[in-house]
């Protein structure tokens, strides 16, 4: 009796170009066929409409077309490795920057990295609301020695590319072209929503340093003599991006 | 020294304009974002039967691939003028 | 505050679409219950949780697995066990059931319900996996019938009789998928009613239905593919009938899964699952 092992069954799903394994069969006891191309099609299609959904902003870039190829190499390489969907796609940005059909579009890594960031924001545990009182009447000493916890939604992108006006160009109607200059971004989650703000080169070096867990103080350091600190301030706590100042 | 000490005040001050804020119940009652909330669900469909590219003997396996149509990329210009414009997509296609 | 420690009541329910949260709660009937697949609430936190724990304050919830490759050949995955453990923790849903298939092979989640040969080693295999899930959640689960396009010619058992000999060496309970029986049964050439005849209904705890799309093998024999994008189609229908004569009223599953259509909709096929049940009370 031929048997069909799972290992002789996975070997065909996403290599087209394997044999129907011997042993699958139609009731008739004819080879399975297009029976077989069933599983074939639901584990490629729905990997690719997995990274469809999840990467709106760099199929759009790259065109229809382009993305399922593009999809379909990547899914072919890098299968989940978890049985949770909302996380996979975690190795597409590296993906993106190492193909070499796609070296002429360098920030696709990037937009990619931002779009997998708005999903682990979206998924990140909540936090209770943080009371700003807490920086209420505190000596310098003190909140130079503090740490500033973010929320576990708090997400930061940094990029050498316009990487926030590239992603709003295509995925949303009438954006303004892209310009030249860097940007990096903030994702913060008010409510249940990630919300996407640009952040200067000094302002991310702060939360940067915040997130790797260094004290007020050596946060202030890390963002340098540029940093707007009042400005940065208001938006974290206005955007729920702080979970605790630890004194 | 004089820097770090108006900090404390500064932060003080800012904090001031700002108080606790609370995740509102009705937020959660309107899906604002199907991009992200839907992005990889789980669910126990079967797909499309039996004709289409998961069983297409295109190969897969190599590093040759040739992008066909332009995406918003093609409209993208760089800062040196080159990267992701669509001059530089248009280069890449294969001569019809 | 609903009683999720109650079992699912013999009403319809419908797959949970974060897209009809709004709808849900202003306009309920005759929907009974909810189900929702227990990978989507594995997140760490977010709208997903919060509108879990809201709706399983107004409705009963079913808990169905679509990860957990209980039919594989390796272990199951204990980080996903786990998951699932702390889930099934705090919701305490009515119900949890998963599937009679594999999708994890070599630590790759291939994101489909994948066949296995009814064999003495797989009902094994199977028997030990189920064991190991009921002990983890510390509570029954149900075992679904799959959809099938193919067969195995090692196979020596029935299906009906694979689940039988489940629901007797674990104790399980089963989810028959009525749309399944008839996808299976089409595919592979067999009497719907006959695996109906044969099947255990007394293990049943839940049923489901949902809508197929019809395509054809290399030999032009009609091949119907499970795929949750449509209403159920008519003859899923008749063999509901056929099934609620005999086990009485069960909870009634409407799954649309691809191309959800609106609420609306999704309410029409309940109340025509709402109007089978009342037939089997008349």
């Amino acid at each position: 009796m031929i048997t069909v092992s799972q290992d002789a069954f996975r070997a065909g799903l996403l290599d087209a170009r394997v044999p129907v394994p011997e042993g699958l069969k139609d009731n008739e006891g004819r080879s399975a066929g297009r029976r077989y191309a069933v599983y074939r099609n639901n584990v490629a299609v729905s990997l690719r409409e997995a990274l469809e959904t999840g990467f709106p902003a760099v199929a759009s870039l790259l065109g229809k077309e382009n993305f399922a190829m593009v999809a379909g190499h990547f899914l072919r390489q890098s299968p989940p490795a978890s049985p949770l969907m909302m996380h996979y796609g975690e190795g597409f940005p590296a993906f993106l920057e190492a193909a070499e059909p796609l070296a002429h579009i360098p920030y696709l890594g990037d937009i990619a990295r931002l779009e997998l960031a708005q999903r682990a924001s979206y998924h990140a545990a909540d936090c209770p609301a943080f009371d700003p009182a807490v920086f209420q009447d505190l000596s310098d000493e003190t909140l130079m020695a503090g740490y500033l916890v973010l929320a576990p939604a708090t997400k930061l992108v940094k990029s050498r590319w316009p990487m926030l006006s590239i992603y709003r160009y295509a995925t949303q109607p009438g954006a303004a072209k892209p310009g030249a200059a860097p940007e990096n971004v903030l994702i913060t989650r008010p409510e249940f929503d990630p919300v996407l703000h640009p952040l200067d080169a000094a302002a991310a070096g702060f939360v940067q340093a915040c997130l790797s867990g260094a004290n007020f103080g050596a946060a202030l350091e890390a963002a340098g003599p540029d940093f707007d600190l009042p400005n940065t301030l208001s938006l974290l706590l206005s955007s729920g991006a702080i979970a605790q100042l630890k004194l | 020294m004089s820097k770090t000490l108006k900090t404390a005040a500064l932060v003080g001050a800012v904090a001031a304009s700002f108080t606790a804020h609370g995740t509102a119940a009705t937020a959660m009652e309107k899906e604002k974002c199907f991009g992200v909330s839907l992005a990889g669900q789980n669910d126990c469909a079967a797909g499309p039967g039996t004709t289409c590219a998961g069983s297409s003997t295109v190969d897969y396996q190599g590093n040759a691939w040739t992008l066909v149509d332009a995406g918003t990329c093609g409209d993208i210009e760089l800062p040196d003028g080159r990267m992701g414009s669509l001059e530089a997509l248009e280069r890449d296609l294969p001569k019809s | 505050m609903f009683d999720q420690t109650q079992s699912l009541p013999p009403l319809p329910g419908v797959g949970y679409k974060p897209q009809h949260y709004s709808d849900i709660l202003e306009n309920t009937a005759p929907v009974g219950w909810l189900e929702v697949h227990a990978e989507n609430y594995m997140g760490d936190g977010g709208r997903p949780l919060a509108q879990l724990r809201a709706l399983s304050e107004q409705f009963p919830i079913s808990v169905h697995g679509v990860g957990l490759s209980i039919g594989g050949e390796g272990r199951l995955d204990p980080d996903h066990l786990e998951r699932l453990k702390q889930l099934v923790g705090w919701l305490d849903p009515a119900s949890f059931s998963e599937h009679l298939a594999w999708s994890t092979h070599d630590s790759h989640f291939l994101n489909d319900l994948l066949p296995l040969p009814y064999t003495d080693q797989t009902l094994a295999r199977v028997c030990e996996h189920i064991d190991e899930v009921q002990t983890a959640l510390g509570r029954r689960m149900l075992l679904e019938n799959p959809s099938s396009y193919l067969a195995f010619a090692e196979s020596t058992w029935a299906e009906t009789d694979f689940l039988t000999e489940v629901t007797r060496r674990t104790g399980c309970g089963l989810l028959l998928d009525v749309n399944n029986v008839f996808v299976s049964a089409t595919n592979l050439g067999y009497s719907p009613q006959a695996y109906i005849d044969a099947f255990p209904l007394d293990a049943v705890g839940e049923l489901h239905l949902g809508g197929h799309d019809e395509d054809e093998d290399d030999h032009g024999m009609p091949l119907l593919i499970d795929s949750h994008g449509r209403e159920v189609a008519d003859p899923v229908w008749g063999l509901l009938d056929l099934v609620l004569e005999r086990s009485g009223p069960k909870p009634l599953l409407i799954e649309w899964d691809t191309d959800v259509p609106d609420w609306s909709v999704l309410r029409d096929e309940a109340r025509r699952a709402e109007a089978a049940l009342a037939r089997v009370h008349a």
